[in-house]
């Protein structure tokens, strides 16, 4: 298959800190990759990488190379507007923006120029159903997206990113906020995302990665421990930190 | 390095009770096979009640070993310590109703006498005595080599097996005021034979402990 993602020999560092180092992974198209990880092990970092959410952090320094879609992404002709439009991302805290339903996920694609209603009722329909929240919202659209569950509000946040049409979703702990039911909602749509798009995940919880991704890479100090099919690394991992991390005997 | 010490305590007293369990088995088959060598009534009475304990024992295992896969979510080899628990602590549940068997056989035979003193049969329990003993300790030492070691052993007991078979079957056919003792024997040799295989399971269940693979000892 195909890797949609390519990474090689990527080193950042956040002034003087060290935080990624050698990465090398491939990340193919139409799968779920989770990122795990102790805290400050550089999954998150790795993660914003790929949309270049690190190049508002002050400081920030990369060497290697990030490809997606075989385009250099922190080459000099890339426009970070049209990358974010490629590589959506949904946070640990649901963020809509303080607007109606309706203006929350017609929001990007008017950024991209599209004016027509009839247009945007399309998106905003479409979206909403990929995200599975249509049934629930079909007849509020009007009404303030604050108004929703904090596990509706993470939906609508996915549809939004959905919205603009990406080829890649990358999720920041995205469920992290959200009760059982929430997170599980959050899991099933997922797998079904997963036949249109690329999803990266990072998660704290490693049962949500084994459940989920199909792909898992562990991260230890900034560097790729493993990175193997989920079945395998929970099963038969090959390094003893990644048995011990997944086994809650590390630290 | 966090250790996870209650859930590590539990794991570890999933293993004393199976060394436990191990332990009463090879107990129960020396005394069943004593009680047939003497035809006594009393040992072998004593083989038949004494199983209800192994039964307990391996409901024990899944007791706790349910309770740690729904509270602790074990992965990779914490996972696979509670899932060779429960397949040794069924297997030797199942050697122990087969050493019952072995006891059972001596009620059945009071009031006769042997058709001839036993050789064979109890040299075969001695062997399948020290596989069961050398199956576990592979369990409690992750020792996969032993495992494979204990493995081959069974094609001894196997052959013992034919040659307990062969001799048997001359006594059916020149002596058929014999035939039912001698169907009997051949019983428990099976019921000794099946022990030496649960054995071999055991020696599995070490291998795919500690490598994740499962092989096939039993050939």
């Amino acid at each position: 298959m195909e890797a949609i993602i390519q990474i090689e020999k990527l080193n950042l560092y956040y002034d003087t800190y060290h935080a990624l180092k050698n990465v090398d992974l491939d990340i193919p198209e139409k799968t779920v990759t989770a990122f795990i990880g102790p805290s400050g092990c550089g999954k998150s970092t790795l993660l914003r990488t790929l949309n270049r959410m690190n190049d508002m952090i002050p400081a920030t320094r990369i060497e290697g190379s990030v490809r997606i879609g075989g385009t250099e992404i922190y080459g000099e002709d890339v426009h970070v507007e049209a990358l974010r439009k490629q590589v959506g991302m949904v946070f640990q805290q649901p963020n809509p923006f303080p607007k109606s339903i309706y203006d929350n996920i017609a929001y990007g694609p008017r950024l991209h120029g599209i004016k027509s209603k009839s247009d945007l009722d399309g998106i905003v329909e479409q979206s909403l159903k990929q995200a599975a929240l249509w049934e629930e919202v079909k007849d509020y659209l009007k009404r303030s997206a604050l108004s929703l569950s904090g596990g509706q509000q993470q939906r609508l946040c996915i549809a939004r990113a959905l919205a603009v049409q990406p080829d890649i979703l990358l999720m920041d702990e995205a469920t992290s906020a959200l009760d059982p039911i929430s997170t599980l909602k959050i899991e099933e749509l997922v797998q079904e995302l997963k036949s249109t798009y690329t999803i990266v995940m990072v998660t704290h919880n490693m049962h949500q990665a084994a459940r989920v991704s199909g792909q898992t890479v562990f991260f230890l100090n900034g560097e790729v421990v493993e990175s193997a099919s989920t079945d395998v690394l929970f099963s038969t991992p090959s390094d003893a930190r990644t048995e011990d991390y997944i086994s809650g005997r590390f630290g | 390095m966090i250790r996870r010490i209650e859930f590590d305590q539990q794991l570890d007293e999933l293993k004393t009770l199976l060394r436990e369990m191990g332990k009463h088995m090879e107990e129960a088959l020396a005394l069943a096979v004593q009680s047939l060598q003497t035809l006594d009534a009393d040992k072998a009475q004593r083989v038949v009640d004494n199983d209800v304990q192994l039964n307990a024992m391996e409901e024990q295992i899944m007791d706790i070993g349910s309770r740690l896969i729904v509270t602790q979510q074990p992965v990779a080899k914490d996972l696979r310590r509670i899932l060779v628990a429960f397949r040794i602590a069924s297997d030797l549940e199942r050697m122990g109703d087969l050493a019952r068997d072995v006891a059972k056989v001596t009620l059945r035979l009071q009031g006769q006498k042997l058709i001839k003193p036993l050789v064979d049969l109890p040299r075969m329990s001695d062997q399948v005595r020290a596989m069961v003993s050398e199956s576990i300790e592979s369990y409690l030492t992750e020792n996969t080599d032993l495992a494979y070691k204990m493995a081959q052993d069974d094609d001894q007991v196997d052959h013992l097996y034919s040659i307990i078979l062969q001799d048997l079957f001359a006594h059916l056919t020149s002596d058929p005021d014999t035939a039912n003792q001698a169907m009997l024997l051949v019983m428990v040799g099976r019921y000794i034979e099946r022990i030496a295989d649960h054995a071999t399971n055991i020696g599995e269940s070490t291998v795919y402990l500690v490598t994740g693979h499962r092989p096939d000892l039993n050939q």
